[in-house]
Protein backbone atom coordinates (compact mmCIF):
# COMPACT_ATOMS: atom_id res chain seq x y z
CA UNK A 1 0.00 0.00 0.00
CA UNK A 2 1.66 3.17 -0.99
CA UNK A 3 1.70 6.41 1.32
CA UNK A 4 2.29 9.99 0.28
CA UNK A 5 4.31 12.60 2.00
CA UNK A 6 1.16 14.32 3.59
CA UNK A 7 0.35 11.08 5.31
CA UNK A 8 3.78 10.74 6.97
CA UNK A 9 3.96 14.06 7.72
CA UNK A 10 0.24 13.71 9.64
CA UNK A 11 2.00 11.02 11.75
CA UNK A 12 5.58 12.86 12.70
CA UNK A 13 3.01 15.66 13.72
CA UNK A 14 1.19 13.05 16.02
CA UNK A 15 4.89 11.56 16.75
CA UNK A 16 3.58 8.49 15.55
CA UNK A 17 5.88 8.16 12.58
CA UNK A 18 8.58 5.01 12.35
CA UNK A 19 11.98 6.70 11.56
CA UNK A 20 15.08 4.80 10.79
CA UNK A 21 18.04 4.81 9.62
CA UNK A 22 19.45 3.38 6.59
CA UNK A 23 21.63 1.23 8.35
CA UNK A 24 18.98 -0.34 10.49
CA UNK A 25 16.67 -0.84 7.56
CA UNK A 26 18.95 -3.43 6.21
CA UNK A 27 17.97 -5.35 9.09
CA UNK A 28 14.21 -4.60 8.74
CA UNK A 29 14.26 -5.68 5.40
CA UNK A 30 16.19 -8.97 5.24
CA UNK A 31 13.85 -9.75 8.33
CA UNK A 32 10.03 -8.26 6.61
CA UNK A 33 10.81 -8.35 3.26
CA UNK A 34 10.74 -5.13 1.49
CA UNK A 35 7.00 -5.06 0.95
CA UNK A 36 6.46 -5.28 4.98
CA UNK A 37 9.10 -2.96 5.48
CA UNK A 38 6.92 -0.62 3.49
CA UNK A 39 3.91 -0.49 5.42
CA UNK A 40 6.21 -0.70 8.72
CA UNK A 41 8.32 2.46 8.20
CA UNK A 42 7.53 5.67 7.40
CA UNK A 43 11.28 7.32 7.24
CA UNK A 44 14.40 6.92 6.62
CA UNK A 45 17.46 8.74 7.78
CA UNK A 46 20.82 9.25 5.58
CA UNK A 47 24.02 10.99 6.29
CA UNK A 48 27.39 11.68 5.11
CA UNK A 49 30.66 13.51 6.40
CA UNK A 50 33.18 13.84 4.25
CA UNK A 51 35.43 16.84 2.66
CA UNK A 52 33.53 18.21 0.22
CA UNK A 53 35.88 20.92 -1.78
CA UNK A 54 33.00 22.85 -3.54
CA UNK A 55 31.39 24.69 -0.50
CA UNK A 56 31.08 28.16 -0.16
CA UNK A 57 29.28 31.00 2.10
CA UNK A 58 27.71 34.02 1.21
CA UNK A 59 27.72 37.04 3.53
CA UNK A 60 26.15 40.51 3.30
CA UNK A 61 28.28 42.63 5.61
CA UNK A 62 25.69 45.53 6.05
CA UNK A 63 26.67 48.69 5.32
CA UNK A 64 29.33 51.09 7.69
CA UNK A 65 28.88 54.53 7.68
CA UNK A 66 30.40 56.49 5.53
CA UNK A 67 29.11 53.30 3.07
CA UNK A 68 31.96 51.50 1.23
CA UNK A 69 31.24 49.43 -1.93
CA UNK A 70 33.71 46.32 -1.53
CA UNK A 71 32.03 45.01 -4.42
CA UNK A 72 34.62 45.37 -7.62
CA UNK A 73 37.20 46.00 -4.75
CA UNK A 74 39.27 43.49 -2.96
CA UNK A 75 38.42 41.46 0.45
CA UNK A 76 40.61 39.31 2.81
CA UNK A 77 38.77 37.47 5.87
CA UNK A 78 41.51 36.02 8.39
CA UNK A 79 44.02 36.65 5.55
CA UNK A 80 41.66 34.55 2.95
CA UNK A 81 40.36 36.29 0.00
CA UNK A 82 37.10 36.39 -0.65
CA UNK A 83 34.99 36.63 -3.96
CA UNK A 84 33.97 40.69 -4.06
CA UNK A 85 32.09 40.80 -7.71
CA UNK A 86 28.92 40.72 -6.27
CA UNK A 87 26.87 44.19 -4.84
CA UNK A 88 28.98 46.32 -2.22
CA UNK A 89 28.88 44.62 1.00
CA UNK A 90 28.08 40.93 -0.61
CA UNK A 91 31.00 38.34 -0.30
CA UNK A 92 31.69 34.90 -1.18
CA UNK A 93 34.19 32.72 0.44
CA UNK A 94 34.83 29.68 -0.65
CA UNK A 95 36.52 26.88 0.98
CA UNK A 96 39.61 25.80 -0.97
CA UNK A 97 40.85 29.63 -0.73
CA UNK A 98 44.13 30.13 0.57
CA UNK A 99 45.84 33.16 1.74
CA UNK A 100 48.31 34.73 -0.75
CA UNK A 101 51.57 34.73 1.29
CA UNK A 102 50.72 30.73 2.44
CA UNK A 103 53.48 28.90 1.03
CA UNK A 104 50.68 26.58 -1.15
CA UNK A 105 52.89 23.37 -2.80
CA UNK A 106 56.31 25.19 -2.34
CA UNK A 107 57.59 23.44 0.08
CA UNK A 108 55.82 20.29 -1.57
CA UNK A 109 53.75 19.10 -0.23
CA UNK A 110 52.27 21.82 0.75
CA UNK A 111 50.68 22.11 4.73
CA UNK A 112 47.80 24.40 3.79
CA UNK A 113 47.05 25.03 7.56
CA UNK A 114 44.31 28.12 7.46
CA UNK A 115 42.02 28.66 4.29
CA UNK A 116 38.78 28.85 3.33
CA UNK A 117 37.58 25.67 5.29
CA UNK A 118 39.10 26.65 8.44
CA UNK A 119 37.54 30.20 8.08
CA UNK A 120 33.78 29.12 7.42
CA UNK A 121 34.10 26.63 10.79
CA UNK A 122 35.53 29.66 12.65
CA UNK A 123 32.79 31.61 11.38
CA UNK A 124 30.15 29.20 12.38
CA UNK A 125 31.85 28.88 15.47
CA UNK A 126 30.72 32.48 16.32
CA UNK A 127 34.65 33.42 16.21
CA UNK A 128 35.72 36.99 15.50
CA UNK A 129 37.33 37.07 12.24
CA UNK A 130 39.25 39.71 10.79
CA UNK A 131 38.28 41.76 7.43
CA UNK A 132 40.26 44.21 5.46
CA UNK A 133 39.07 45.02 2.86
CA UNK A 134 40.16 47.83 0.06
CA UNK A 135 37.26 49.59 -2.50
CA UNK A 136 38.01 52.58 -5.06
CA UNK A 137 35.23 54.85 -3.98
CA UNK A 138 32.33 55.98 -5.55
CA UNK A 139 30.16 59.28 -5.33
CA UNK A 140 27.44 57.08 -3.03
CA UNK A 141 29.85 54.68 -1.72
CA UNK A 142 33.22 57.13 -0.92
CA UNK A 143 34.85 54.97 1.98
CA UNK A 144 37.98 53.10 0.37
CA UNK A 145 39.29 50.72 3.12
CA UNK A 146 38.43 49.14 6.38
CA UNK A 147 39.97 47.14 8.89
CA UNK A 148 37.53 45.81 11.37
CA UNK A 149 36.60 42.53 13.49
CA UNK A 150 33.38 40.58 12.56
CA UNK A 151 30.78 38.31 14.06
CA UNK A 152 28.46 36.00 12.47
CA UNK A 153 25.87 37.33 14.94
CA UNK A 154 26.11 40.78 13.86
CA UNK A 155 26.07 40.27 9.89
CA UNK A 156 22.10 40.51 7.92
CA UNK A 157 23.21 37.10 6.48
CA UNK A 158 25.46 34.18 6.44
CA UNK A 159 24.47 31.22 3.79
CA UNK A 160 25.91 28.03 3.45
CA UNK A 161 25.83 27.30 0.04
CA UNK A 162 27.58 24.19 -1.96
CA UNK A 163 27.47 23.66 -5.73
CA UNK A 164 28.25 20.02 -5.50
CA UNK A 165 28.01 18.28 -2.52
CA UNK A 166 26.62 14.38 -1.54
CA UNK A 167 28.07 12.63 -4.13
CA UNK A 168 26.53 9.17 -5.28
CA UNK A 169 29.53 7.28 -4.70
CA UNK A 170 33.43 7.48 -5.51
CA UNK A 171 36.88 6.66 -6.56
CA UNK A 172 38.66 4.66 -4.71
CA UNK A 173 42.25 6.38 -5.00
CA UNK A 174 45.56 4.33 -5.28
CA UNK A 175 49.29 5.18 -6.68
CA UNK A 176 51.13 2.95 -9.02
CA UNK A 177 53.71 5.04 -9.21
CA UNK A 178 57.26 4.78 -7.08
CA UNK A 179 57.03 8.05 -5.40
CA UNK A 180 54.28 8.90 -2.92
CA UNK A 181 51.72 11.24 -3.90
CA UNK A 182 49.81 13.69 -2.37
CA UNK A 183 46.18 14.50 -3.48
CA UNK A 184 42.82 15.47 -2.47
CA UNK A 185 41.95 11.70 -1.52
CA UNK A 186 44.67 12.11 0.87
CA UNK A 187 48.30 10.69 1.09
CA UNK A 188 49.11 7.65 -1.12
CA UNK A 189 52.26 5.94 -0.91
CA UNK A 190 54.32 4.42 -3.37
CA UNK A 191 53.79 1.43 -5.58
CA UNK A 192 49.97 0.96 -3.89
CA UNK A 193 51.13 1.43 -0.62
CA UNK A 194 47.47 1.64 0.25
CA UNK A 195 44.15 3.08 -1.07
CA UNK A 196 41.87 5.62 0.30
CA UNK A 197 37.76 6.00 -0.27
CA UNK A 198 35.56 8.63 -0.13
CA UNK A 199 32.06 7.69 1.11
CA UNK A 200 29.65 6.68 3.52
CA UNK A 201 28.62 3.74 1.54
CA UNK A 202 24.92 2.26 2.66
CA UNK A 203 24.43 5.37 4.47
CA UNK A 204 24.93 7.99 2.03
CA UNK A 205 21.87 9.60 0.73
CA UNK A 206 21.79 9.50 -3.19
CA UNK A 207 22.83 5.93 -2.75
CA UNK A 208 19.81 5.22 -0.74
CA UNK A 209 17.50 7.01 -3.36
CA UNK A 210 19.97 5.93 -6.73
CA UNK A 211 17.37 6.67 -9.40
CA UNK A 212 16.14 10.41 -6.79
CA UNK A 213 12.65 9.13 -6.57
CA UNK A 214 12.37 11.28 -3.81
CA UNK A 215 15.43 13.77 -3.45
CA UNK A 216 14.94 16.70 -5.47
CA UNK A 217 15.04 19.88 -5.87
CA UNK A 218 13.66 21.59 -2.67
CA UNK A 219 13.60 18.74 -0.42
CA UNK A 220 14.41 19.60 3.26
CA UNK A 221 17.85 17.97 4.61
CA UNK A 222 20.39 17.80 7.42
CA UNK A 223 23.22 20.62 6.49
CA UNK A 224 25.79 21.43 8.61
CA UNK A 225 24.02 20.48 12.05
CA UNK A 226 21.38 22.64 11.09
CA UNK A 227 18.50 22.50 8.19
CA UNK A 228 18.91 23.43 4.33
CA UNK A 229 17.67 21.87 1.05
CA UNK A 230 18.97 20.99 -2.10
CA UNK A 231 19.05 24.01 -4.33
CA UNK A 232 19.76 22.29 -7.65
CA UNK A 233 21.16 19.20 -9.30
CA UNK A 234 25.05 19.73 -8.21
CA UNK A 235 28.02 20.27 -10.82
CA UNK A 236 28.98 17.46 -12.60
CA UNK A 237 25.85 15.78 -12.05
CA UNK A 238 26.30 12.83 -13.83
CA UNK A 239 22.72 10.26 -14.21
CA UNK A 240 23.93 8.68 -16.73
CA UNK A 241 26.54 6.50 -14.95
CA UNK A 242 26.95 2.86 -15.55
CA UNK A 243 24.65 1.44 -12.73
CA UNK A 244 24.23 -2.29 -11.23
CA UNK A 245 20.96 -4.40 -11.57
CA UNK A 246 20.18 -2.75 -8.02
CA UNK A 247 19.98 0.69 -9.97
CA UNK A 248 22.94 1.82 -7.91
CA UNK A 249 25.84 3.51 -10.13
CA UNK A 250 29.49 2.34 -10.00
CA UNK A 251 31.36 5.12 -10.79
CA UNK A 252 30.89 8.85 -9.15
CA UNK A 253 27.02 9.83 -10.37
CA UNK A 254 24.68 12.00 -8.96
CA UNK A 255 25.34 14.80 -6.85
CA UNK A 256 23.28 17.88 -5.03
CA UNK A 257 23.69 21.13 -4.55
CA UNK A 258 22.45 22.63 -1.26
CA UNK A 259 21.58 25.88 0.34
CA UNK A 260 21.05 26.63 4.33
CA UNK A 261 21.25 29.33 7.02
CA UNK A 262 24.52 29.00 8.60
CA UNK A 263 23.64 30.97 11.30
CA UNK A 264 21.46 27.95 12.88
CA UNK A 265 24.51 25.37 11.80
CA UNK A 266 27.51 24.44 14.09
CA UNK A 267 31.38 23.77 13.75
CA UNK A 268 31.10 20.60 14.89
CA UNK A 269 29.33 18.94 11.43
CA UNK A 270 31.51 21.98 9.50
CA UNK A 271 34.93 21.46 9.75
CA UNK A 272 37.66 23.29 7.80
CA UNK A 273 40.39 21.00 6.94
CA UNK A 274 44.05 20.64 5.31
CA UNK A 275 44.98 18.31 2.99
CA UNK A 276 48.32 17.98 2.82
CA UNK A 277 49.36 18.77 -0.69
CA UNK A 278 46.69 19.67 -1.91
CA UNK A 279 44.75 22.42 -0.40
CA UNK A 280 42.05 23.60 2.41
CA UNK A 281 38.93 22.04 2.10
CA UNK A 282 35.76 21.91 4.41
CA UNK A 283 33.92 19.07 5.60
CA UNK A 284 30.30 18.97 5.58
CA UNK A 285 27.89 17.43 7.42
CA UNK A 286 24.68 16.32 5.20
CA UNK A 287 21.65 13.85 5.68
CA UNK A 288 18.70 13.51 4.00
CA UNK A 289 15.28 12.06 5.11
CA UNK A 290 13.56 9.62 2.85
CA UNK A 291 10.27 8.91 2.46
CA UNK A 292 8.75 5.46 2.12
CA UNK A 293 6.32 6.13 -0.40
CA UNK A 294 6.39 1.95 -1.59
CA UNK A 295 7.83 -0.98 -1.78
CA UNK A 296 10.28 0.07 -4.79
CA UNK A 297 12.02 2.67 -2.30
CA UNK A 298 12.13 -0.13 0.90
CA UNK A 299 13.69 -1.70 -1.14
CA UNK A 300 16.41 1.59 -2.30
CA UNK A 301 17.35 2.27 1.47
CA UNK A 302 17.87 -1.52 2.03
CA UNK A 303 21.11 -1.06 0.38
CA UNK A 304 24.06 -2.39 1.82
CA UNK A 305 27.99 -2.04 1.40
CA UNK A 306 28.36 -5.27 -0.64
CA UNK A 307 26.03 -4.38 -3.13
CA UNK A 308 27.38 -1.26 -3.97
CA UNK A 309 30.59 -1.31 -5.81
CA UNK A 310 33.74 1.62 -6.72
CA UNK A 311 36.74 1.46 -8.95
CA UNK A 312 39.99 1.41 -8.11
CA UNK A 313 41.44 4.28 -10.19
CA UNK A 314 45.20 5.24 -10.07
CA UNK A 315 46.28 8.81 -8.86
CA UNK A 316 49.53 8.96 -10.00
CA UNK A 317 48.70 8.88 -13.94
CA UNK A 318 45.20 7.95 -14.92
CA UNK A 319 43.20 10.28 -13.00
CA UNK A 320 45.83 13.74 -13.74
CA UNK A 321 45.89 12.63 -17.13
CA UNK A 322 41.95 12.36 -17.63
CA UNK A 323 42.77 8.46 -18.75
CA UNK A 324 39.49 6.24 -18.48
CA UNK A 325 39.24 2.75 -16.67
CA UNK A 326 39.94 1.41 -13.37
CA UNK A 327 42.37 -1.11 -12.05
CA UNK A 328 39.33 -3.55 -10.29
CA UNK A 329 35.87 -2.97 -8.89
CA UNK A 330 35.69 -3.40 -5.54
CA UNK A 331 32.51 -3.54 -2.76
CA UNK A 332 32.07 -1.26 0.66
CA UNK A 333 32.29 -4.33 2.55
CA UNK A 334 35.60 -5.17 0.53
CA UNK A 335 36.85 -1.77 1.18
CA UNK A 336 35.74 -1.77 5.01
CA UNK A 337 37.54 -4.78 5.74
CA UNK A 338 40.88 -2.67 5.56
CA UNK A 339 42.27 -4.39 3.10
CA UNK A 340 41.31 -5.33 -1.31
CA UNK A 341 43.64 -6.89 -3.39
CA UNK A 342 44.62 -5.05 -6.37
CA UNK A 343 46.77 -7.03 -9.54
CA UNK A 344 47.34 -10.02 -6.92
CA UNK A 345 48.14 -7.74 -4.26
CA UNK A 346 47.57 -6.92 -0.65
CA UNK A 347 46.27 -3.48 -0.33
CA UNK A 348 45.06 -1.53 2.91
CA UNK A 349 42.61 0.41 2.75
CA UNK A 350 41.14 3.57 4.81
CA UNK A 351 38.23 6.15 4.08
CA UNK A 352 38.00 10.14 3.83
CA UNK A 353 34.82 10.61 5.10
CA UNK A 354 33.69 9.41 8.78
CA UNK A 355 31.45 6.83 8.68
CA UNK A 356 30.98 7.09 13.08
CA UNK A 357 29.67 10.97 12.13
CA UNK A 358 27.40 9.63 8.71
CA UNK A 359 26.02 7.69 11.48
CA UNK A 360 25.40 10.28 14.37
CA UNK A 361 23.69 12.48 11.41
CA UNK A 362 21.09 10.21 10.50
CA UNK A 363 20.60 9.41 14.42
CA UNK A 364 20.55 12.58 14.71
CA UNK A 365 17.72 13.25 11.68
CA UNK A 366 15.95 10.33 13.37
CA UNK A 367 15.41 11.92 16.40
CA UNK A 368 14.39 15.27 15.13
CA UNK A 369 11.99 13.75 12.90
CA UNK A 370 10.63 11.34 15.99
CA UNK A 371 10.17 14.45 18.13
CA UNK A 372 7.75 16.21 15.26
CA UNK A 373 10.77 18.76 14.74
CA UNK A 374 11.12 18.11 11.52
CA UNK A 375 8.44 17.75 8.47
CA UNK A 376 9.54 16.01 5.50
CA UNK A 377 8.95 17.75 1.99
CA UNK A 378 7.73 16.71 -1.49
CA UNK A 379 10.31 18.20 -3.94
CA UNK A 380 9.42 21.00 -6.05
CA UNK A 381 11.10 19.85 -9.22
CA UNK A 382 13.16 16.62 -10.41
CA UNK A 383 16.86 16.03 -10.05
CA UNK A 384 18.15 15.08 -14.04
CA UNK A 385 17.33 11.19 -13.88
CA UNK A 386 19.19 8.63 -16.03
CA UNK A 387 16.10 8.48 -18.42
CA UNK A 388 17.16 12.30 -19.08
CA UNK A 389 20.28 13.05 -21.64
CA UNK A 390 22.06 14.71 -18.80
CA UNK A 391 25.93 14.23 -18.73
CA UNK A 392 29.33 15.40 -17.75
CA UNK A 393 31.51 16.40 -20.09
CA UNK A 394 34.96 17.09 -20.74
CA UNK A 395 36.65 20.42 -21.31
CA UNK A 396 37.48 21.54 -24.98
CA UNK A 397 39.90 23.43 -25.65
CA UNK A 398 40.35 25.73 -28.47
CA UNK A 399 42.25 28.19 -29.88
CA UNK A 400 40.97 31.83 -30.82
CA UNK B 1 62.88 -8.25 30.96
CA UNK B 2 61.62 -4.60 30.20
CA UNK B 3 61.36 -3.21 26.97
CA UNK B 4 61.03 1.00 26.56
CA UNK B 5 60.68 3.48 24.05
CA UNK B 6 62.27 6.74 25.10
CA UNK B 7 62.83 10.50 23.33
CA UNK B 8 66.38 11.78 23.79
CA UNK B 9 66.49 15.51 23.44
CA UNK B 10 70.43 16.39 23.65
CA UNK B 11 72.07 19.75 23.58
CA UNK B 12 74.82 19.96 20.44
CA UNK B 13 77.86 19.50 23.01
CA UNK B 14 76.66 16.27 23.42
CA UNK B 15 75.91 15.33 19.83
CA UNK B 16 79.57 13.64 19.22
CA UNK B 17 79.53 11.55 22.42
CA UNK B 18 78.94 7.73 21.88
CA UNK B 19 76.14 7.71 23.97
CA UNK B 20 74.31 4.59 22.51
CA UNK B 21 77.65 2.59 22.79
CA UNK B 22 78.03 3.26 26.62
CA UNK B 23 74.08 1.61 26.85
CA UNK B 24 75.17 -1.34 25.16
CA UNK B 25 78.51 -1.74 26.81
CA UNK B 26 78.25 -0.81 30.14
CA UNK B 27 74.51 -1.50 31.31
CA UNK B 28 74.16 -4.16 28.41
CA UNK B 29 71.04 -2.50 27.02
CA UNK B 30 69.68 -3.76 23.21
CA UNK B 31 68.51 -0.67 21.50
CA UNK B 32 66.47 -0.02 18.19
CA UNK B 33 66.91 2.95 16.41
CA UNK B 34 63.41 4.35 15.83
CA UNK B 35 63.82 7.85 14.38
CA UNK B 36 66.90 9.94 14.77
CA UNK B 37 67.19 13.68 14.10
CA UNK B 38 71.19 14.46 14.40
CA UNK B 39 73.15 17.10 13.33
CA UNK B 40 76.17 18.52 13.88
CA UNK B 41 76.42 21.62 16.20
CA UNK B 42 72.69 21.36 16.33
CA UNK B 43 70.53 19.94 19.11
CA UNK B 44 69.86 16.35 18.37
CA UNK B 45 66.97 14.34 18.42
CA UNK B 46 66.93 10.38 18.76
CA UNK B 47 63.73 8.04 19.78
CA UNK B 48 64.85 4.07 21.09
CA UNK B 49 63.77 1.42 21.89
CA UNK B 50 65.38 -0.01 25.11
CA UNK B 51 65.36 -3.59 26.29
CA UNK B 52 67.10 -5.60 29.06
CA UNK B 53 66.88 -6.64 32.89
CA UNK B 54 65.24 -3.85 34.71
CA UNK B 55 68.10 -2.78 36.90
CA UNK B 56 70.43 -1.95 33.93
CA UNK B 57 67.54 0.05 32.16
CA UNK B 58 67.06 2.03 35.33
CA UNK B 59 71.23 2.10 35.37
CA UNK B 60 71.05 3.36 31.64
CA UNK B 61 68.50 5.90 32.46
CA UNK B 62 70.30 7.11 35.25
CA UNK B 63 73.76 7.71 32.95
CA UNK B 64 71.62 9.02 30.08
CA UNK B 65 70.87 11.79 33.27
CA UNK B 66 73.85 12.77 34.03
CA UNK B 67 74.96 13.16 30.43
CA UNK B 68 72.41 16.17 30.11
CA UNK B 69 70.43 14.25 27.82
CA UNK B 70 66.73 15.19 27.91
CA UNK B 71 64.83 12.12 28.63
CA UNK B 72 61.27 11.39 27.97
CA UNK B 73 59.24 8.31 28.17
CA UNK B 74 57.89 7.81 24.04
CA UNK B 75 54.03 7.61 24.80
CA UNK B 76 54.06 10.97 25.51
CA UNK B 77 54.99 12.77 21.85
CA UNK B 78 52.27 12.28 19.80
CA UNK B 79 48.56 12.85 21.05
CA UNK B 80 45.56 12.95 19.38
CA UNK B 81 43.02 16.09 20.19
CA UNK B 82 39.98 13.73 20.39
CA UNK B 83 37.80 17.35 19.88
CA UNK B 84 39.44 17.96 16.31
CA UNK B 85 39.44 13.95 15.24
CA UNK B 86 36.51 13.25 12.68
CA UNK B 87 36.93 9.59 12.89
CA UNK B 88 37.17 10.19 9.08
CA UNK B 89 40.80 7.35 8.14
CA UNK B 90 42.55 9.59 6.37
CA UNK B 91 45.78 8.44 8.92
CA UNK B 92 44.95 4.49 8.79
CA UNK B 93 46.64 3.84 5.46
CA UNK B 94 49.74 5.45 6.64
CA UNK B 95 50.15 4.69 9.40
CA UNK B 96 53.66 2.10 9.36
CA UNK B 97 53.02 -0.04 12.53
CA UNK B 98 48.83 -0.12 12.88
CA UNK B 99 48.71 2.03 16.00
CA UNK B 100 45.95 4.21 14.07
CA UNK B 101 43.28 1.16 13.21
CA UNK B 102 39.23 0.82 12.72
CA UNK B 103 37.13 -0.55 15.50
CA UNK B 104 35.56 -2.73 13.26
CA UNK B 105 32.31 -2.91 15.26
CA UNK B 106 31.80 0.76 15.46
CA UNK B 107 34.22 1.87 12.70
CA UNK B 108 35.83 4.80 14.90
CA UNK B 109 39.60 5.17 14.90
CA UNK B 110 41.03 4.18 17.04
CA UNK B 111 44.66 5.45 18.27
CA UNK B 112 46.83 2.86 20.52
CA UNK B 113 50.12 4.76 21.47
CA UNK B 114 51.82 1.87 22.89
CA UNK B 115 52.09 0.70 19.21
CA UNK B 116 53.02 4.54 18.43
CA UNK B 117 56.64 4.97 17.11
CA UNK B 118 56.45 9.14 16.66
CA UNK B 119 57.03 8.86 13.03
CA UNK B 120 54.76 11.67 13.14
CA UNK B 121 53.51 10.17 9.38
CA UNK B 122 50.36 11.29 10.64
CA UNK B 123 50.75 14.58 12.01
CA UNK B 124 50.70 16.39 8.56
CA UNK B 125 48.52 13.56 6.95
CA UNK B 126 45.18 14.36 9.28
CA UNK B 127 42.82 16.51 7.76
CA UNK B 128 41.50 18.44 10.64
CA UNK B 129 45.10 18.11 11.90
CA UNK B 130 43.75 16.70 14.80
CA UNK B 131 47.60 14.51 15.66
CA UNK B 132 49.81 16.86 17.65
CA UNK B 133 53.27 16.22 18.91
CA UNK B 134 54.18 17.46 22.40
CA UNK B 135 57.70 17.64 23.29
Amino acid sequence: MAKTIEEINQKIRKKQAVVVTAEEMIKIVDKNGSQKAAEKVDVVTTGTFGPMCSSSVYLNLGHTKPKIKIGGGTCRLNGVPAYTGLAAVDILIGCTATPEDDPRNKPYPGEFKYGGGHLIQDLVAEKDVHLSATAYGTDCYPRKEIHTLINIRDLNEAVLFNPRNGYQNYNVGINVSNKNIYTYMGVLKANMGNANYCSAGQLSPLLNDPLYKTIGIGTKIFLGGGTGYVAWQGTQHNPSAKRKENDVPITPAGTIAVIGDLKQMNAEWLVGVSMLGYGASLMVGLGIPIPILNEEIAKYTSVKDEDIFAQVVDYSDAYPNGKPGSLCEVSYTQLRSGQIRVNGKKVKTASLSSYPKALRIANLLKEWIEKGDFLLNKSIAPLPDSESKYTVKPFIERSE
Amino acid sequence: MVTKRIVLNFPPELIEKPIAYHLVKDYDLEFNILKADVNPKEEGLLVLELKGRNDNYKKGVAYLKTTGVQIQPLDQDVIRNEDKCTHCGACVGICPTGALYVNPETREIIFDNTHCIACELCVPACPPRAMEVHF
